[in-house]
This record gives structure tokens, C-alpha cells and sequence, in this order.
């Protein structure tokens, strides 16, 4: 038999089913497994060893474990955002998903890395030091939720959360070579996610595979009263949508994706993968998405603006870090933020300060709202005219570590194909789509309708159900 | 728009209430002036009419709370993870009022 | 009249009387254990999330209605920025650009009793900050989140106040139609009504207005007169010494009644305000105004009209009535069961009123209910008390809220109407002083009072005055 942590989430509940397999095995598993290897990955920042035992035995993901990014807090379990700022902060709250997760009967098995408060493409940017991608130790994982993807990609855990602000659930899942899914704006309640950009963010699944990430947005999805940009609509079952076939389903492939500068191999295998998504009947067509171009300066500017707001809270009085032996209140603020926050943090702070100061407001932050609703007008045209929309996820394969550190403009710019999605606020998936030459994963991006999921989840299971690259496994 | 130099870095960074140091505010000034050149290119689109988007979901409107009571926390849990405490209190530094 | 014209703007903050706070659940109750009446919202603890309390909402449209403004048809919150430890997230969610109304405006009655109109530039709705305290000696100061996150509704008028005294009457009839409308205790010792003001001076004719300065910590209307007074006087004196005011802060010492500076505006605060992320636009349709419009209750205006219209009282005696919704409301339940209604009126701007400020409680403290002032008043009227006895039932009904009649009874102090048992204590004193009867009948008029004096006495003042004067004057014969 195969080992219980290389397992999917819907495989181990049909073990658990049809041949009584234990729940505490697969935990068990998944521990052992950890132990072997996250030395190595440095994927996880904290296990969590007392919430093992605790399963509930009816829930859809009963017995299933899952690893939370450290920026949603779980009720008296440190929750840093990987920074210094937080360090020993233990929330009186669950966030609305860990409650529903608990509910499911998942077991939390720890805190994933992430870049510091989600600022970064790498995971480069934790106060833990940088996760390791398990494809190859020397690269990035990915980031923000580069902790997450890496862990489920080298069976550290079943299944996990990570948050998309840009694209940090889709990038690291592609660069892992795993399924990341960042649902509508307003699909999963944000509540207990701490905040990086509050009108971007939102909360996703990533998994081994299509069918664990519908299941596990079954889950988390709804909406929350404790979120007033949660929205009211019900949840459908997102494991209907799992069938292969899309015939007569319309894709739409925007020109402005397939740019100078994208990795040939990956122009390829996104190429390699729409012809095959042809061939199974689906109707191929180039569409436009003019403002494409202006995504990555919008959202660096809402982005940071949001964050500097959402971060000034971290300062020493309530929770978290506090710097020693203040002068006066104005010198507590300013040792303990310049002490607690790491460069990335920092950089994108005075950025979004700098947009919104008096005189910068109408240049900067209203020209990026601007342009974020032409954006979300490309969209809105293309989608009279497609169901789906499908792109690469990112420019390239997975980056050497220490790359791009000291460039933070070309770091940004890896986010490129994800951002528009965050900008518009619908919803995207990331699944495997091939490999490059040094075997490296490529992700696949595949775009649809706010609170079209079942579109996304039905091709993308169509097209992973047609390929083996989700089968396929990082040596370590 | 402005480009940015030492001196705007420092005024931000007094208003996010950061401290840098030479060094920083050297990376700092460079790098930001990089990017905000880049995100210059924004002024190419023309925005004349267009309304701003705040919210990716233009449909949400009018979301309320109903006035009941729902528990809060107690004062120990509220002050658990406080740095300084004094009683029920959080402790900072004197503040001297209007500073 | 002085070569300088004052011009002035007020900004009140009033706290809503909603049982919620405005972002989340916690209660506002004042007075509670520190930071007991907090949550991850109103502490501003990562991951937490605002949803606006519907009530708050609501009350602030009443407001806005009350006071004539106009309603913005979509309203958006914003975060204004700025670092200090009383804000736990070092923002406030509040209102920028699009406040909820503008433009309003309230008539206040000035010196020569012409109407003058107050223009209301804005009334919008933000949260309240937590509370610091400095304990002292002490090098470090304490905070409590237990009023952080409370509904704050921010009036701003336009420098349309020319003097100290319209200051003070613009804010009396704020209050006033605030308190009529019940949507906050209006209480300025627990800072649930806080006023600033911006006082400028100019000589009269100058176009330009004046520097303009900022005066905070006034807890009582007088003294934001008082501070306002002093503040002409002493940008007057600058100028006429060729000075220049400077635009700063200062702060109003009601023990040395004066003011003092706090903080010079070298550096422009820079709020870098931008549209809450958090929370959704609200609209506010035609229905809702509706609505809010209909649930308005009667003014205090139009209240002063149908006083002194439906009860014949005097313009001056409805204007103290209805100066306070309670006042009023304890006035009309008087007038439901007693007709002579210029009577209650006098017994509560005078009897009631003097007990309400001695003991510093409102009207809603006092024991003595309506139904026992009117039961009360009943008794004068049938002569079962005199009117000093009536006075001191009342101070003791005020006291201990017991019965008049009761109180009457066990005090003994029952007026004595029984014409027989006057007539017999008139015959004694007729007997006994015969020489103040032949003065009386020699047409001395103050004999009778002497003789009804004595009448007093024997009934140890409980006689009924007006019978014994009637029953001496008839056995006496003429006079």
C-alpha cells in the first residue's frame, strides 16, 4: 500500500469508509512524514501535536489533516504572519474557516510559512527563513502561501489553506506543481485572516488535486455575518462539477498573457495544454484583456495603500512585539515597528503610505481604483464571450533563492498573470500542466465568472483528469 | 506624478512611524523611485470618466449589524497577550496629551 | 461695541445611545471594569472585521433629518490614519468625502430675540477611541478599550456663531433636539457630548477671516462660553498690540479659566484617508427617508408652539418646559390629569425645577411621579392643604416618592376646612382678645390678620386661612 500521506483527501475518506481505516493512522503518517523531510523544505513553522487527537467523526474532512498559513488565526495558537511583530501572539478568536474546518472535522495539524504578512513571491520574506521548493531545494517555493503549496506538495500534509492577495495561493501551487485555488471575493469569509489588503484578499484551497480543492471549498465557503464583504449566497456542491468533459465549453486565451519575456517552455506547455483542452471538445478562442498591461502597477499601489493602513495596528500596545525601554509613546511606536517589521514589510509600507499621502492620493490610489475598473470591465466584455478563460500562472518556472531579493521591482513582476484576477475579484485556479527540462512544475491558470467555480472546477478537472502531472511526485 | 527622493522617504517613513537608517533610506529611496516609475505608466490609460473601484464586488450594498448585545471578550483574555498590563489595563508610555 | 467681530465654529461629537457599539457586539454601557466591554473588533486585534450596527445608522439619518440636512444618497465610510494609543488600529473608521448629510442648518433665537440660522456644514458617523488614563506621578499611562468602537455622530456647523452667547444657545438647543430625539443621553460628565470649537477674530468689515484657533477640553456649554470669552479677549488683546495670533490648539482650564496652548500646527497632520475596504457602501433610498422621517418625534419647536396654542401658557414658561424632552413629557403627563395647566407649569419651573438643581438629577430621578404632583395640586385646590404645607409635602414626596395624601396624613399636616371647628377656635380668641376686636371694629385693618394669626396658632397652623377669615369677619359683623 502506498503510504497514507501521499494520499488525496477524497482517496483517504474512501479508505476510511470502505476499509475502516483509522483517522489517527493518517495523522500519524502525515507526522512521521513531516519529521522526515520538513528539515529539508522548511515548509512548516509550528505543529501542532494537541489538536491530533481532536476529530471529529461525522464531518466532511473527519479525520483529515490540514496545515493553516500562519496569518489565520486559530484561538490560542500563535499566529504570526512569519514576523517578528507577532511573535507570540496567541488570538482569543478562531478565523470563520478555522471554526467551519473544525466543524468538518479536520485536524489542524500546524502553521505553514509564508512570506512576512504575505508581502513576497518566495517565501523568502519569512522571520522563519525561506521555505524550500521540493521540486528543487535551491529554488523558491512561491509566495505568499509558499509554506502551504510546498508542504502539500511534498506530502507534509493532505490538504491546506493559503490567502491570495496577488496571487499567492496560484503562484507557489504552480510553482509546486499542486492545485491552488483563490475563490470569488466574498465566497470564503475573511474574518480572522489577518489582513494584508482587505479588498484583495481572500482565502483558498491547495491540494493534490481537483477534486480535494472542490471538496475543501465546499467547506470553507459561505457567507459569515462577521464579514460584511462575505456574500449571501448559497454554497452549491462543488463536487457535481466534477466531470470530464468540456465539450462546447467556450475558453477564451488573451493575447496579452502570451508576452515577450514568458518562458518558452512554459508558452509552451500552457499552448501544449489548451490544444489538448481542444481536443476534447472545448471551443478555443483569442480574446483581449486590453488593460492587462496596467494590473501590476494598480495593485502596487492598492495593495501596499491597504497594507499600510491594515498594518499600522501593529505597534506594541495590545499584542506582539513591544521594543525595549521606550523614550516616550511616539519612540515605542517607532522601535518596535522598525524592530518587528522585516525589509519587504517595510518597503511596502512607505509605498502605500507615499500613494495616499495629501498630494499623492489622486495620482496614485484613485488612478489604481480607476484602473482596476477597467479591468474588471475586460473581463466582464470577455466573459459575454467565453465560459473560462485560461492563461499560464506565472512567467516562469520556480526562481533560484536569493534571485531576485535585491530586485524588488522583477520580484513583483512574477505576479503578473495572477493579479488581474484579485484586481476583478473572480475567481482562478491553478492545476499542474507540465513539467520543464530541469523538472520543474508549470501551472495553468484557468479564469471564470465571479462565483463561477463550478466552471473553473469543471475544467480543470476535465484536463487533469486527461494528464498525469498531478500524479507526479518531488524526490526528497 | 513626483518622483521620489530622501527626503519624501523620510516624511513617509515618520508617518508609518518608521526609523531607517542611512543605508535603508538609500535602498529604500532607490527602490521605490524604480517602482513608481514603472507604475508611472498608469498615467498612458485615460480615466476621465471612469469611476473608482473600491470593492471588486459593486453589488454589495447596505450590509448591517442588528443592536443585540453578543458577549465580549473578558478583561483577562483582552489583556493576554498585552506586552504591559496594569490591572485591567494595557500600559504604554506617558502619553502627554495632544503629542 | 468692540472693533472686532468673533467668528466662530462649533464641532460636536455625541455618542449614540445604541445598545451596541458601532462596529461589532460589545456593549456601551458606561462605567464598566476596564476593557471588559471589548472584542476582537473594537481592540483592533488582527483579523477582525467592522459590520455596521444598523441602529447606529439609523440614528444618524434622524439626526441628520432633525437638523435639516440633506441626505447622501450613498454613503461610504473612510479610515482616517494617524498613530495614538486611545486607537487601537491607529485608524479611525469615520467618513471623508461623502458624509452621510450636509447642509443643514438650526435656528437659534440671539440678544435682540431675532432668529438667527446656524448653517450646518456636515453631521457624519465614526467610531470613538478608547479612553487614556494618567495616573499621577505616574511615568506611564493606562488605556481602556471600553469605549473604543462606540457610535460617535460629528456635527459640524459653518463659522456662522458671532459670540460666546450664540455658541452657548446653538448648543442648549442642540442638546435639546438630540435629547428629543433619544438617540443619546446627551451627558456631557461621561463625555457622551463633547463640543470643540474654532474661534478666529477679525475688525469688523474685513473680508478675511482671522487665524483660526482650536479650543478643546470645554466639559460644560458655560465653559465653552467662558473659554470662548476668554479666547476673544485674548487674540483682541494680541492683535491690538500688533501681535500675531498664532494657529495652534489650546486647551480651556476651567479652574484658572483660561486657556492654554497645546500644540503649535508646525506639521499638517496628514491623515491620508482612503475608502474602508472593510465595509460596503450603503444606500440610502427615498424609503429610508421616509421612514426615518416618519418615526421623527415633535420637535422641540413646534412642542413650544402647541404649549403655549393648546394650554395658554407664556412664550417664556413653554420655552423652560419644553427645554427638556423629559421636562416636557413630565409636564404633559400632568396635564392629563389636572385642567389648570399655568398651575403645573408654575409648580415646575419653580418647585420642581429648584430640587432638580439642587440635587443635580434630572426630572427622571425625581420620586415624586406626575400623578402625585397632580394629586398634590388637587389637594390645594380643595383646601385640604395650604400652599406652604403643599411646599413641604412636596419636598418630601421629592425626597421619598411616597403619597401626598399619605404624607399630608402622618405628618398631620391635614388643613383644618371643618367650619365648626374654626368657628369654635374664634370664639376663644374673640373672648381672650377683646381689645384687637374694638380695634377692628374701630376700623383698624390689620386687627383681622392679628386675629387670624391667632387662629393659626391654636390649630397649630393648620387652620384654613381664607375659612377663618371668612368665619371672624361674619361673627365680628362687617368690618
Amino acid at each position: 500500500m502506498e503510504n497514507l500521506y501521499s494520499l488525496t483527501a477524497h482517496a483517504l475518506k474512501e479508505l476510511m469508509k470502505k476499509d475502516g481505516l483509522n483517522p489517527s493512522k493518517i495523522s500519524e503518517d502525515v507526522f512521521g512524514r513531516i519529521e522526515a523531510v520538513d528539515g529539508r523544505v522548511k515548509a512548516i513553522v509550528r505543529v501542532n501535536k494537541s489538536k491530533f487527537s481532536n476529530t471529529k467523526s461525522s464531518g466532511k474532512l473527519s479525520g483529515i489533516p490540514i496545515l493553516i498559513k500562519d496569518n489565520i488565526c486559530v484561538k490560542d495558537e500563535e499566529t504570526t504572519c512569519a514576523s517578528k511583530i507577532l511573535e507570540g501572539f496567541r488570538p482569543p478568536y478562531d478565523a470563520t474557516v478555522v471554526k467551519k474546518l473544525e466543524e468538518a472535522g479536520a485536524v489542524l495539524i500546524g502553521k505553514a510559512n509564508m512570506d512576512e504578512f504575505a508581502f513576497g513571491s518566495s517565501c523568502e520574506t519569512s522571520c522563519y527563513g525561506p521555505t524550500k521548493n521540493p521540486w528543487d531545494l535551491g529554488r523558491i517555493p512561491g509566495g505568499s502561501s509558499g509554506g502551504s503549496a510546498a508542504a502539500v506538495a511534498a506530502d507534509e500534509t493532505i490538504l491546506a489553506l493559503g490567502s491570495d492577495t496577488g496571487g499567492s495561493i496560484r503562484q507557489p501551487a504552480a510553482l509546486c506543481g499542486v492545485v491552488g485555488l483563490k475563490p470569488t471575493y466574498g465566497r470564503v469569509s475573511r474574518y480572522g485572516l489577518i489582513a494584508f489588503a482587505s479588498s484583495l484578499d481572500q482565502i483558498g484551497p491547495i491540494t493534490k488535486d481537483v477534486e480535494d480543492a472542490a471538496l475543501l471549498l465546499g467547506v470553507i465557503a459561505g457567507h459569515d455575518e462577521m464579514d460584511s464583504t462575505s456574500v449571501d449566497i448559497p454554497v452549491p456542491d462543488y463536487t457535481k462539477s466534477l466531470v470530464k468533459d468540456v465539450k462546447g465549453m467556450r475558453v477564451g486565451v488573451p493575447k496579452e498573457y502570451f508576452i515577450k519575456g514568458i518562458d518558452k517552455e512554459v508558452d509552451e506547455a500552457v499552448k501544449k495544454a489548451i490544444g489538448l483542452l481542444k481536443s476534447l471538445g472545448a471551443k478555443v478562442a483569442e480574446i483581449s484583456l486590453p488593460h492587462t498591461e496596467y494590473a501590476v502597477s494598480a495593485y502596487y499601489i492598492v495593495g501596499p495603500a491597504e497594507a499600510s493602513s491594515n498594518l499600522a495596528r501593529f505597534d506594541g500596545v495590545q499584542y506582539g512585539l513591544r521594543a525595549d525601554r521606550p523614550e516616550d509613546m511616539i519612540d515605542m511606536y517607532v522601535k518596535t515597528r522598525s524592530k518587528g517589521f522585516g525589509d519587504e514589510a517595510k518597503r511596502r509600507i512607505l509605498l502605500g503610505t507615499y500613494c495616499l499621502s495629501t498630494g499623492y492620493y489622486d495620482a496614485y490610489y484613485l488612478k489604481a481604483q480607476k484602473i482596476r475598473t477597467r479591468i474588471k470591465e475586460d473581463f466582464e466584455s470577455a466573459f459575454k464571450a467565453c465560459d473560462c478563460i485560461i492563461t499560464p500562472t506565472t512567467p516562469s518556472p520556480a526562481f533560484k533563492i536569493g534571485e531576485k531579493t535585491n530586485d524588488p521591482l522583477s520580484m513583483y513582476l512574477s505576479d503578473i498573470f495572477t493579479i488581474p484576477a484579485n484586481l476583478a475579484g473572480i475567481p482562478a485556479i491553478s492545476i499542474p500542466c507540465g513539467f520543464s527540462k530541469d523538472g520543474l512544475p508549470i501551472g495553468l491558470q484557468i479564469l471564470a465568472k465571479p462565483f463561477d467555480e463550478e466552471t473553473i472546477f469543471r475544467a480543470a478537472y476535465t484536463f487533469e483528469q486527461s494528464t498525469e502531472y498531478h500524479k507526479r511526485k518531488p524526490e526528497l | 506624478m513626483k518622483t521620489i527622493d530622501k527626503a519624501v522617504v523620510k516624511h513617509v517613513a515618520h508617518l508609518a512611524r518608521l526609523s531607517l537608517s542611512d543605508k535603508e533610506l538609500e535602498a529604500y529611496s532607490s527602490q521605490l523611485a524604480a517602482i513608481l516609475s514603472y507604475i508611472s505608466k498608469l498615467k498612458e490609460v485615460d480615466t476621465e470618466n471612469v469611476p473608482p473601484t473600491s470593492h471588486a464586488l459593486s453589488t454589495l450594498k447596505n450590509v448591517f449589524r442588528i443592536d443585540v448585545l453578543k458577549p465580549s471578550l473578558n478583561a483577562d483574555d483582552a489583556l493576554a497577550n498585552a506586552p504591559q498590563k496594569e490591572e485591567s489595563f494595557f500600559k504604554v508610555p506617558q502619553v502627554i496629551e495632544g503629542k | 461695541m468692540s472693533a472686532y467681530e468673533t467668528v466662530i465654529g462649533l464641532e460636536v461629537h455625541l455618542q449614540l445611545a445604541t445598545n451596541t457599539k458601532a462596529f461589532c457586539g460589545c456593549s456601551t454601557k458606561f462605567g464598566a471594569e476596564p476593557n471588559s466591554h471589548a472584542c476582537p473588533v473594537c481592540l483592533g486585534f488582527p483579523g477582525s472585521l467592522p459590520v455596521l450596527n444598523e441602529q447606529a445608522f439609523l440614528f444618524s439619518v434622524k439626526v441628520a433629518l432633525a437638523l435639516d440636512c440633506k441626505i447622501q444618497g450613498l454613503v461610504k465610510f473612510d479610515r482616517k490614519n494617524y498613530y495614538y494609543p486611545d486607537l487601537p488600529k491607529n485608524f479611525q473608521i469615520s467618513q471623508y468625502d461623502m458624509p452621510l448629510s450636509y447642509n443643514g442648518s438650526l435656528e437659534i433665537t440671539v440678544k435682540d430675540k431675532t432668529r438667527k440660522r446656524i448653517r450646518i456644514k456636515r453631521v457624519h458617523l465614526e467610531e470613538d477611541a478608547g479612553k487614556l488614563i494618567h495616573p499621577e506621578g505616574k511615568p506611564y499611562s493606562l488605556v481602556d478599550y471600553n469605549r473604543s468602537g462606540i457610535p460617535l455622530l460629528e456635527i459640524v456647523t459653518e463659522p456662522d456663531i458671532n459670540s460666546p452667547d450664540e455658541a452657548y444657545e446653538y448648543l442648549t438647543k442642540l442638546k435639546s433636539i438630540l435629547e428629543y430625539l433619544r438617540v443619546s443621553d446627551c451627558d456631557m460628565e461621561k463625555g457622551s457630548l463633547r463640543c470643540d470649537a474654532n474661534i478666529s477674530i477679525r475688525p469688523r468689515g474685513a473680508n478675511k477671516l482671522g487665524t483660526k484657533v482650536e479650543l478643546k477640553n470645554m466639559n460644560t456649554f458655560k465653559g465653552v462660553r467662558s473659554a470662548l470669552e476668554y479666547e476673544a479677549k485674548r487674540q483682541e488683546s494680541i492683535l491690538e498690540d500688533k501681535g500675531e495670533i498664532a494657529q495652534e490648539t489650546r486647551l480651556w482650564n476651567a479652574e484658572k479659566q483660561i486657556t492654554t496652548s497645546m500644540r503649535t500646527k508646525e506639521e499638517a497632520q496628514d491623515y491620508r484617508y482612503f475608502p474602508e475596504p472593510d465595509l460596503v457602501p450603503f444606500v440610502v433610498d427615498k424609503d429610508l427617508i421616509r421612514q426615518a422621517r416618519e418615526s421623527l418625534p415633535e420637535l422641540p419647536e413646534a412642542k413650544l408652539n402647541r404649549f403655549v396654542k393648546d394650554f395658554g401658557l407664556s412664550e417664556y414658561d413653554a420655552g423652560v418646559l419644553i427645554s427638556q424632552i423629559d421636562i416636557a413629557d413630565y409636564f404633559e403627563e400632568c396635564a392629563k390629569g389636572y385642567p389648570n395647566r399655568k398651575t403645573i407649569s408654575n409648580w415646575i419651573t419653580g418647585e420642581v425645577m429648584a430640587v432638580l438643581n439642587d440635587k443635580f438629577i434630572g426630572i427622571k430621578d425625581l420620586k415624586l411621579l406626575p400623578r402625585g404632583l397632580t394629586e398634590l395640586l388637587k389637594m390645594i385646590d380643595e383646601g385640604a392643604v395650604s400652599g406652604k404645607m403643599a411646599k413641604a409635602i412636596f419636598a418630601e414626596a421629592a425626597e421619598t416618592g411616597a403619597d401626598p395624601k399619605e404624607i399630608a396624613e402622618k405628618r398631620g399636616l391635614s388643613q383644618i376646612s371643618d367650619r365648626k371647628l374654626i368657628e369654635e377656635m374664634a370664639e376663644r380668641v374673640i373672648k381672650r382678645e377683646m381689645k384687637t376686636v374694638n380695634d377692628y371694629r374701630a376700623g383698624k385693618s390689620n386687627a383681622l390678620a392679628f386675629l387670624i394669626g391667632q387662629i393659626m396658632k391654636e390649630s397649630r397652623g393648620k387652620a384654613n386661612p381664607a375659612l377663618a377669615s371668612e368665619i371672624l369677619k361674619s361673627k365680628l359683623g362687617g368690618g
